[in-house]
């Protein structure tokens, strides 16, 4: 039997934490980092009052029906992603369990619960250039007055497809992206942040 | 320093303190800061810049704008050069080199001048008739005339610039940063909409920058346009931007915008070269300004021929003269400004021409009094002079302006303006499909009504509606009623305003200025300078009947080319109208088309090219593979480890060796890139069998089961093994390729058709990675590192799945087999991946465990005879046709593509059928495509029977095998085929499409 | 590019969507099919229209989410005149 299993993330092989420590956060304009290992619970289901009440049960927070809005409660937040399906997503519970929560507190119902975060990983972009910079591959508007926190949206970023999270107004987004496009956006980041001052976050 | 002679002493907006270093033609120059080329090559007494497109006539700067259709340059040099740019649009940098073009061996001395002579051999329509007959015509001429004929030349060498590509998004665009422009940017922006104002030049303004004594407010123009600029940077929600080209409206209020970030500096700048806009806005002011037309007079072409308002506009803003004394030739008042701001600079006006009797306007009065000549009711006749104008020749014009009388009048000048009169700039409307209509008042076509589904409106001069006041009320009056529609109504300020303009007369159209001698017969009237086409030439396309006007463009290729015709296409279809007899309305109007002004390709890429030209999609043991030297096949967007070569070892050595060892004992293989979804609900079995051909509902929750799934035409479009995971839960695997196709296909038929069903679709493909092992000691390896689950055949029998921890990591096992060998497939974390396969290479060991690539799986399943869709199936193919009659579902009432298999032509017994093919000679290995033949010929056509779809030499078979459809080919096994190609034939025998009877069972 | 009103999402840029082909036509029910001619069943399969004017079309919101849905597209001017969720019915347009 091998030795200790190290979890890897999908950019991990670009040694970001040594590029974080090095780079020039206060000057930045421009802030990219990875925020490895999110739990991300795929829920299925009519978003009915009984569906409503199994994910308050579980996650505390009400279900946002609104498209492309979000909800948070505690550690968890929820992402609208169609009119029957939504991820819960957290950055320190434990997805299985989640996942199992989630099952039972649906038991009974239509709805299907399905642990999805092994497939993506996020990246998140912030700083005062960070508009600028999306608007260098996503055709949505990003103005503060049409797109804010609270608000999420499925959409394409460059050439990859993203669910993106505006998780605060400074402004900072979290960029929802499967594992195998993970090294094109971020290579990508890298390709257009050339013009901006740009540096590397941990997370 | 070499003197500018033609630099008027004082004014324009140039910094005489700056002066520009720039060669053209191996020649150096200097101009200023703020020149652009045209304005440096005139005030250096440049007036020949060019040779003509067909005729190779000398020719000269004609405008100073985007409709530059003579003075075409390449500039820059090796890798930056760039062809066919608009000499007026190129802003002078220290170090520019640039070159005229269409001329061999030189400018000076262009051999294709010859051309010129020749032209009543080269008539207009000579490539188009080319192209008819004779028969080969086209292949005889083509060398000549491609050599002859050319624009500039593209640099063949990698673009060393990088471009940026954005998205951008308002409430109001605003195209054009002239006085309309400005007043409408300013209105909007102050009502606190999101505004965007582009224009095309290097700084806002428009005309105003080449206005000599003109007021806004009581201001100069010049202090307006300062306050205007900085009130608009001061606004946070207006961006400005300049050197920006809007050169594509598209649906739905989208522009495409290209803005040139480093050209006016050059290959010394860093940073993009130049930025493309995609801006959606919520309304678009199209405030364009209008286009003067040139007159079409005999040899109009001359060097030193220009428009009177790009004579104005480089006295005005580049404080230069095309010339030292001036002839001009105008149907309008405008004209006669230009005459009075050249004298007013110093320049030496010989005469205006006016083909109107008796000017009065408030602007002829001015003239007059200022001691102008006005010669009324004349026309110049003819030009004289070969690379410079030498003299004109003017004489009185008929009652009806189709001919001259009197005798000739010689006026000795170096310079011939004319204006026929303007034509708003409507291209930007018309791209929208809009149309444009005919104008009686000012002779021109006007925006029509806006296309359903667009919102934008034209206004002044990009309307015909001319004069300074206008411009400002009507682009305040748009700006504030455009914010107000998306919320913004509290306009502050007022519309600025400007006095009034001079009295004026209308215009009088004199489509062809005749002269002394019947057109065509003497002298060219050239109506489009860059195609040299002239007025004989519509006349000839007349009288051979290509008489509207898409005939007539493409019989004369007027229009075309970088310039699109912007001088040129109201002169053509009037004179065409003429000549018909009837209205120009009638004989059709043009339809703009994107780009307005050429733009480079580099700049639709942008920062997508080579590795980001498409995503590269890695599975999580990516690096694995690319540590061990593994060269990857692009699969879909998928980079899969193709062969992994040991040293010295060539690809098809890599290949046997990968194949003998699975085989023989264990190999390794990343299998990630597998589609998976996940299907949940009471529903799921249900929805299985209808889009599956097989039945689904008796499959017992922990085992597998293989499916094709159908398109309603009966064809295969995908298959894969699906598990039962519970009752009503189930784990789909579909192709590489397949997978977001089959998931769109279950959505679909779900919501449009069946959406009572209760199921839900998830796509979990990368939610696992998958690690197959394959062979005899495939059982061996894994029983080292599996934790939790007995492996033995008993327990884990073929087509079942367990969960179970593999090397401590949480791992669900199928028991299914794409090898026909021995097989797991682990289906692991993506974050643990490297982990476990490192932990399964280190286990394997002992039995020589070999990671394989995508080329040996190839191999492997084709030994076994298994199919891969869209390799053995092209959507012609049935399930049937593939020989898996067992996998229709006799007993189901209903599944996809049932019906069709009931059709006469599915049912027939003799379609193309999935066989192998084994050649007589075992070591010829045949080319996939190879077409197949029951009897050959001596040399095509012969009846082809089908052809091959996979073909591989097998180590383990130690002959070639080949995969074929051939028509009725289950009902000719053992038959020899022939499949002619490189050269040669090559026999094979139909055989059945398994080629390892004897090797180990999938369930062994 | 085309400017597609989600019926969920709202506006999108056209490269969100995938075209899928033309709305409402429904699948023969299992008895119509057993009844139902070669040809008629090729008419299913394979016949469509192509009108100049409003096209009644079936999109996707391919890159967002996920849902089906009805679009009336005009195929001269590219005007959307209505969008609008699956299993309602084709809107009555006025002759333009």
């Amino acid at each position: 039997m091998a030795n200790a299993y190290a979890r890897r993330s999908a950019l991990q092989h670009f040694g970001l934490t040594a590029a974080a420590a090095k780079g020039d956060v206060a000057g930045a304009d421009l802030l990219i980092g990875e925020a490895a290992h999110r739990t991300i619970v795929n829920i299925r289901g009519d978003g009915g009052d009984a569906f409503k009440a199994a994910v308050r049960s579980v996650t505390g927070a009400e279900l946002p029906v609104t498209p492309n809005t979000t909800a948070a409660a505690g550690d968890f937040r929820i992402l609208w992603l169609g009119p029957t399906e939504w991820w819960v997503v957290s950055a320190n519970v434990d997805s299985a369990k989640l996942a199992d929560d989630l099952r039972q507190a649906f038991n009974g119902q239509h709805a299907a619960v399905i642990d999805v975060s092994e497939s993506r990983t996020v990246i998140n972009v912030s700083g005062p250039s960070a508009r600028d910079v999306l608007a260098r591959g996503c055709s949505l508007d990003l103005h503060p007055r049409v797109f804010g926190p609270g608000q999420c949206a499925q959409t394409g970023l460059t050439k990859a497809n993203i669910l993106l999270d505006q998780v605060s107004d400074n402004p900072s987004y979290d960029i929802y992206i499967l594992k195998s496009f993970a090294d094109y956006l971020w290579q990508w980041f890298w390709l257009v942040g050339r013009d901006f001052k740009f540096a590397i976050r941990a997370h | 320093m070499s003197a500018q002679k033609n630099r008027v002493a004082t004014g324009g907006r140039i910094d005489r303190s700056k002066p520009v270093r720039f060669s053209f033609d191996g020649k150096t120059y200097y101009g200023y800061q703020g020149d652009n080329l045209a304005s440096a090559l005139l005030a250096n007494g440049v007036t020949l810049v060019g040779r003509s497109f067909k005729y190779h006539r000398p020719r000269g700067i004609v405008t100073a704008g985007p409709e530059e259709p003579n003075a075409l340059v390449e500039i820059g040099t090796g890798a930056y050069r760039e062809p066919n740019t608009r000499a007026p649009q190129v802003e002078l940098y220290d170090g520019l080199v640039t070159q005229s073009q269409n001329r061999w061996p030189s400018l000076d001395f262009d051999i294709g001048a010859v051309n010129s002579v020749m032209s009543r051999f080269i008539p207009s329509g000579f490539y188009y008739k080319t192209f008819k007959w004779p028969k080969d015509g086209w292949l005889f001429y083509e060398k000549f005339i491609r050599r002859a004929a050319g624009l500039g030349t593209g640099s063949t060498e990698t673009d060393p610039d990088r471009y940026d590509k954005v998205y951008g998004h308002c409430d109001v665009m605003v195209v054009g940063g002239g006085p309309a422009g400005l007043a409408a940017a300013l209105a909007a922006g102050r009502a606190g909409a999101r505004v965007v104002l582009a224009d095309e030049q290097s700084e806002l303004g428009g005309s105003l920058l080449s206005e000599r004594d003109r007021t806004i407010d009581g201001k100069p123009v010049n202090e307006w346009v300062e306050a205007a600029k900085a009130e608009l940077a001061g606004m946070p929600e207006v961006r400005v931007l300049t050197r920006t080209t809007a050169f594509a409206y598209l649906d739905a209020n989208m522009l495409s915008l290209v803005e040139r970030l480093t050209d006016h500096i050059g290959p010394t700048a860093t940073g993009p070269r130049q930025r493309l806009w995609r801006i959606r806005a919520k309304e678009v002011i199209l405030a364009t300004g209008a286009i003067e037309r040139p007159l079409v007079y005999s040899d109009n072409d001359r060097p030193g021929c220009m428009l009177a308002s790009a004579a104005r506009i480089y006295v005005n803003r580049y404080g230069t003269t095309p010339g030292q004394r001036v002839v001009i030739m105008t149907n309008n008042d405008t004209a006669y400004q230009t005459a009075l701001d050249l004298t007013a600079a110093g320049v030496s006006v010989a005469a205006v021409v006016d083909l109107r009797a008796n000017p009065t306007g408030g602007l002829p009065q001015a003239a007059r009094a200022k001691g102008i000549e006005i010669i009324d009711n004349s026309a110049i006749t003819q030009v004289k002079g070969n690379k410079q104008v030498r003299e004109v020749e003017v004489q009185s014009l008929t009652s009806d302006a189709t001919g001259v009388v009197g005798s000739a009048r010689h006026i000795y000048c170096d310079t011939v303006l004319s204006s026929g009169g303007w034509q708003p700039t409507v291209h930007l409307h018309s791209q929208t499909r809009a149309k444009v209509v005919w104008d009686d008042g000012i002779q021109a076509f006007i925006p029509g009504p806006i296309m359903p589904g667009q919102n934008n409106r034209s206004i002044s001069s990009a309307r015909g509606v001319f004069g300074l006041d206008a411009a400002l009320k009507e682009g305040h009056q748009a700006g504030a009623e455009a914010a107000a529609k998306f919320g913004f109504s509290n306009v502050t300020g007022n519309a600025p305003s400007a006095e009034a303009e001079p009295e004026s007369q209308p215009l009088r159209s004199v489509w062809i200025v005749p002269s002394n001698v019947p057109v065509g017969q003497g002298g060219k009237h050239f109506v489009d300078y860059q195609n040299d086409v002239t007025a004989g030439d519509v006349k000839l396309a007349h009288r051979e009947g290509y008489l509207s006007v898409e005939h007539l463009k493409r019989y004369t290729t007027m229009g075309m080319a970088t310039d699109q015709g912007k001088t040129s296409n109201v002169n053509a279809l009037a004179i065409m109208a003429g000549l018909k007899n009837v209205s120009i309305p009638e004989v059709g109007t043009t339809t703009f088309r994107p780009p307005y002004t050429p733009v480079t390709f580099g700049v639709f890429a942008g920062p997508d090219k080579g590795d980001y030209l498409d995503p590269i999609r890695k599975t999580a043991l990516h690096s694995w593979h690319t540590d061990h030297g593994a060269p990857f096949e692009c699969v879909g967007q998928w980079h899969r480890a193709w062969y992994y070569p040991k040293s010295g070892e060539s690809m098809h050595d890599a290949v046997n060796r990968e194949v003998k060892a699975t085989r023989d004992s264990v190999g390794i293989f990343d299998a990630s890139t597998l589609g998976k979804i996940d299907i949940q609900g009471p529903d799921a079995a249900w929805f299985l069998n209808m889009v599956y051909t097989n039945a689904w509902t008796k499959l017992e929750p922990g085992k597998c089961r293989y499916g094709f799934m159908c398109g309603e035409d009966g064809m295969v479009f995908d298959d894969g093994v699906t598990s039962r995971i519970s009752e009503n839960h189930f784990h789909m695997t579909t192709t590489t390729g397949g997978a977001p196709r089959v998931l769109s296909w279950l959505e679909e038929w779900h919501q449009c058709e069946w959406p009572d069903k209760q199921v839900y679709f998830t796509s979990v493909t990368e939610q696992w990675a998958v690690i197959a092992l394959n062979g005899p000691n495939a059982r061996k390896v894994l029983e080292k590192v599996v934790e939790g689950i007995d492996i033995s055949e008993e327990a884990f029998p073929f087509m079942t799945w367990r969960d179970c921890k593999v090397a401590g990591v949480k791992t669900r096992i199928f028991r299914i087999s794409f090898t026909g060998a021995l097989s797991f497939e682990l289906n692991i974390p993506p974050s643990y991946a490297l982990q476990v396969w490192r932990a399964l290479m280190d286990a394997g060991e002992e039995f020589n465990i070999t990671p394989y690539g995508t080329e040996a799986m190839h191999v492997l399943r084709a030994e076994k005879g298994f199919v891969i869709v869209g390799q053995e199936t092209d959507g012609t193919m049935t399930p049937q046709d593939l020989g898996f009659e067992w996998i229709i579902g006799k007993a189901k009432p209903d599944f996809i593509g049932r019906r069709s298999h009931l059709r006469s032509d599915t049912k027939r017994t003799d379609r193309k059928h999935l066989v192998g093919l084994l050649t007589e000679n075992p070591t010829e290995v045949l080319p996939e495509g190879a077409q197949v033949v029951e009897h050959v010929k001596d040399k095509p056509p012969m009846t082809m029977i089908g052809h091959v779809t996979s073909s591989y030499w097998s180590p383990n078979a130690g002959r070639s095998i080949a995969m074929a459809v051939i028509k009725d080919g289950r009902n000719r096994m053992g038959q020899t085929v022939y499949l002619p190609y490189e050269g040669k034939v090559v026999a094979a025998k139909i055989s059945k499409p398994t080629f390892l009877e004897d090797g180990a069972p999938a369930n062994g | 590019m085309l400017l597609i009103s989600c019926p969920y999402c709202g506006p999108r840029d056209e490269h969100e969507f995938a075209y899928g082909h033309e709305a409402h036509i429904a699948r023969p029910t299992l008895e119509q099919q057993q009844t139902m001619s070669d040809a008629e069943w090729a008419d299913y399969l394979f016949m469509r229209k192509n009108p100049k004017g409003v096209h009644f079309e079936r999109w996707v919101h391919s890159r967002g989410c996920r849902q089906w849905f009805n679009v009336a597209r005009h195929t001269v001017t590219h005007e959307i005149v209505k969008v609008y969720k699956m299993g309602e019915p084709a809107p009555k347009l006025e002759q333009k």
